[in-house]
């Protein structure tokens, strides 16, 4: 660096940044593919005949004949490694196969359950993170009893589990008081209380930590500095003291995206909303083996984009990340 | 302009019922400079931030007169003060790398004070960023603006902090420590730089604990202990006959005016402490041309110890000196066999203990003999288990050496009195103790083997200038008692002057200069060695002015950090 290089930094920002998501994308495509093979085998070690499954369980009493012949059309009778070579080869076509319990194609499955999943997901995030933002900037620093009551709601918020949650604001706004739908998956209304019920547990979480941090910052000569200038509290807070503060949380939004998936099998249940999670529950229950390694594909694959976007969003919050990882 | 005097009648501040300022008073008039000198939790800090309303939350600020430019102070309201900040009183901290938002561009930190009191628009506070940059003398101001502390030499983003301050030409600029943990070279630049600001007519404010910086840029001299003002008077006056023994014990303690041999700190005897071993003494390690070669952030290979030679001898210290990202760090992990160097090798006490290929040495081989080395840091905080009391710290290291259980207790009791520290002390952890006890801890752990060479990798430069002397003292007694030889690393020529017998400048990996103490600052012979001797600060009386190295000396200087390469080699 004896010569700081005479590039824009601008654009030396945007290219480092561009290397580094395509690192991270190849870095994904190994990750779906131990994901298909993990579920692929797991699947085949759960007790039961796949092909019982197809043909509608025990009740449905098929004939040998029609075992035989089922067997025949899925592959089943071919040895587990070719039939594991069959199935990566459909996969990188983007061919995830029918499945057994609908009798529809996995990909058609997915086009119609996703969208909702990924609605409530990204809602409560957002909803989760303008809920730390309020709790932390108004209160931290301030007077002990206000930040003590804060951190007090933000303890208790994090130790409540979703489905509790969910029923309680089920009880209170749906049926108590009528303000949102109880049921349903139509229109922002029946959004509100599934994506509260997600997104409470997770601001609790992250505002202690965004709190903690946000703290620490405030104490830093740089805010010092800028107290000097003339800055009021408010411009402080939010110009200086807050880019610092979300650093830790940004991480753990990463982390959230796959809490959050897993959190919409049991939400999406108890508010009757269309939607991977409930679809992946039914699935595991029928030993619908394309459907449940579809849906988990497709979980997988959200996550992996999520983890990218996290960690390009670090790096564009704290350039100083940039060049110290290869 | 001409009218804006500060006047401060006795002020007192409280933190919660504890008085930490009492009854101080001063006047400051326009193009004059005024310190305020004094240790840590002297109060000088928080009598300077109280200025500008920013003295902290549950401080109680009282005085009889607190005003500038006729304005009374102490009827400001919150949005009074903040009109104040930034427009009529520049404030420039210490250490630009955390002062500076270390996420944002300076030039945008410097953009915020020309936003926040509402001046020109957009296009003309662009310009105005550029032209202040200039004017502290950042060479690319363009480049610079766009790029972030951390991008920039410690030099120029002080500058940048300095510029943030200037923006809108406030008639008052206070500098808390402006130039402290900065390289001497470095450090005589912004003291320049803060000369012309006073040139233009404008008020200084400068608080330091260092005597031979104020004395660069001091009209008047205040000199503050726990809270009170000791001593107040002009400069000259002060510092050449001073009244107060603080003030002496202060001026005593500067190391770059004592020689060799002789006490710094008040305590104990005056005489000198024991004489020197001859120079002939037995060879304890020697290395052979050290190499060590890393490669930085931005792919680029660095030779960051190129072809460095020494001896050192038994009871003897040998100074390396030099400004950071020199190397003389990365030479210490050499020799303490942390680092495997990229050439050369290195004997102990006759034996390989590190080198290169066939010479390499094995760390199985080298346990034999490392209790007889041992290593001081700057921070010992860090160095330290903050949940582990000093028995236990010591204790540990005792089981290194090899001494039994049974006779650990004495043994601690032992150490603790060599480095003059209370027996009770080893109950307790080290975030209770002051900076000086800690670095007397981390001397009694390394004294514990007893071993024959301590490396002292920048021991006292965390410490203020009374601590600094007692533990420099401490040093040469446990030298002169144990037969101790050191390897003594500083930025401070100060310091290495007065600990040295041979001295080692180092300038980007390479040996400059290698002469004996007396030698060496008595005659010069390297361009950069005379460059660095001539931007030491000096107290009056004491030699010539102030030499300010050429710009092109920094900028040109490599921009890393050790620590940071220490990282990118695991």
């Amino acid at each position: 660096m004896s010569q700081i290089k005479a590039v824009n930094p601008q654009h030396e920002r945007w290219a480092q940044l561009g290397r580094r998501a395509v690192w991270r994308l190849a870095g994904g495509v190994l990750v779906l593919w131990a994901v298909a093979t993990l579920t692929f085998f797991a699947l085949r070690l759960i007790p039961g005949d796949p092909v019982l499954a197809i043909l509608g369980g025990q009740s449905a009493n098929p004939t040998p004949e029609t075992i035989a012949e089922a067997t025949r059309e899925y592959g089943l009778d071919k040895p587990l490694a070719v039939q594991y070579g069959l199935y990566l080869g459909r996969l990188v076509q983007g061919d995830l196969g029918v499945s057994y319990s609908q009798h529809l194609p996995v990909t058609k499955v997915l086009a119609e359950q996703s969208w909702a999943t990924l609605q409530l997901t990204f809602t409560s995030l957002l909803l989760a993170w303008l809920l730390v933002l309020l709790l932390t900037v108004l209160t931290a620093g301030r007077r002990r009893w206000v930040s003590n009551l804060a951190s007090l709601a933000e303890t208790l918020s994090a130790a409540l589990p979703h489905f509790w949650i969910g029923i309680l604001l089920l009880a209170v706004f749906a049926f108590g008081l009528r303000w949102f739908p109880p049921a349903g998956s139509d229109g922002w209304r029946t959004l509100v209380l599934p994506s509260l019920a997600l997104a409470i547990p997770l601001a609790g979480f992250i505002a202690q930590v965004t709190r903690e941090s946000l703290e620490f910052t405030l104490e830093q000569p740089f805010v010092l500095t800028a107290r000097t200038r003339g800055l009021s509290e408010t411009a402080v807070r939010f110009k200086h003291a807050l880019r610092h503060a979300v650093l830790p949380g940004i991480s753990l939004s990463g982390w959230a995206i796959g809490a959050l998936i897993s959190g919409a099998v049991v939400i999406e249940v108890i508010f009757s909303r269309k939607g991977l999670g409930r679809q992946l529950y039914q699935a595991v229950q029928a030993q619908d083996l394309p459907l449940t390694i579809g849906i988990s594909l497709a979980v997988a694959a959200v996550y992996v984009l999520a983890n990218i976007v996290v960690d390009l969003l670090y790096l564009w919050v704290d350039p100083r990340q940039q060049g110290k990882t290869a | 302009m001409s009218d804006k005097h500060l006047i401060v009648e006795g002020l007192s501040i409280e933190f919660g019922g504890q008085s930490v300022v009492r009854n101080v008073s001063f006047t400051l008039a326009p193009g004059k400079t005024l310190a305020l000198v004094g240790e840590s939790g002297s109060g000088k800090s928080v009598t300077a931030r109280s200025l500008i309303g920013l003295a902290g939350a549950g401080a109680r600020v009282t005085a009889r007169t607190l005003s500038y430019g006729g304005q009374d102070l102490l009827a400001l309201s919150e949005r009074g003060w903040r009109g104040l900040r930034g427009k009529g009183i520049g404030f420039v901290l210490q250490d630009a790398l955390v002062s500076l938002d270390p996420l944002r561009p300076v030039g945008k930190e410097i953009l915020e004070v020309l936003k926040t009191h509402n001046w020109g628009d957009r296009r003309s506070r662009r310009e105005r960023v550029i032209e202040l940059l200039e004017k502290v003398g950042v060479p690319e101001p363009e480049l610079r603006a766009r790029q972030r502390p951390d991008q920039l030499s410690g030099g120029l983003r002080q500058r940048a902090l300095i510029a943030s301050a200037l923006a809108m030409s406030p008639g008052l600029v206070i500098a808390d420590e402006p130039t402290t943990a900065l390289d001497a070279t470095v450090q005589a630049q912004i003291l320049q730089v803060l000369q012309e600001i006073k040139a233009r007519g404008d008020s200084l404010l400068i608080i330091s604990h260092d005597l031979a910086v104020v004395a660069q840029l001091a009209d008047e001299v205040l000199v503050l202990r726990h809270g009170v003002v000791v001593e107040q008077g002009p400069m000259q006056q002060v510092l050449r006959n001073p009244r107060h023994p603080y003030t002496q014990a202060l001026l005593d303690a500067v190391p770059a005016e004592h020689a060799r041999g002789t006490r710094l700190s008040p305590q104990g005897s005056a005489q000198a402490v024991a004489p020197r071993p001859a120079a002939d003494s037995p060879v304890l390690l020697k290395a052979t041309g050290l190499g060590k070669r890393y490669t930085a952030p931005d792919q680029q290979p660095r030779q960051v110890v190129d072809d460095v030679s020494f001896e050192l001898r038994a009871g003897r210290t040998l100074g390396i000196v030099g400004e950071s990202g020199s190397g003389k760090t990365t030479v210490a992990r050499i020799v303490l066999g942390l680092l495997e160097p990229d050439a050369g090798q290195v004997q102990f006490l006759g034996h390989a203990w590190s080198g290169v290929g066939a010479d390499r040495v094995l760390e199985k081989d080298r346990r034999l003999h490392r209790r007889d080395i041992s290593v001081i840091y700057q921070d010992p905080l860090s160095s330290f288990d903050p949940r582990w009391s000093i028995g236990q710290i010591l204790a540990d290291a005792l089981d290194v050496a090899g001494v039994s259980a049974s006779q650990q207790p004495a043994r601690i009791s032992e150490l603790l009195e060599q480095v003059r520290l209370p027996a009770d002390l080893a109950t307790r952890r080290p975030l209770q103790l002051s900076g000086g006890q800690r670095q007397r801890v981390a001397i009694a752990r390394a004294i514990a083997s007893n071993p024959k060479v301590i490396i002292c990798d920048e021991p006292v430069s965390a410490l203020d200038v009374s601590v600094q002397a007692q533990v420099l003292d401490l040093l040469a007694d446990l030298q002169a008692a144990l037969g101790l030889a050191y390897l003594f690393i500083s930025h401070d020529l100060g310091v290495i002057r007065h600990v040295s017998d041979q001295v080692l400048v180092m300038r980007h990996g390479k040996v400059v200069e290698s002469a004996p103490v007396d030698v060496l600052f008595e005659n010069p012979q390297h361009a950069y060695t005379q460059r660095l001797l001539g931007a030491v600060p000096r107290l009056p009386g004491a030699g010539s002015e102030l030499v300010v190295p050429p710009l092109e000396a920094e900028s040109t200087a490599w921009l890393f950090d050790e620590s940071q390469l220490w990282k990118i080699a695991i």
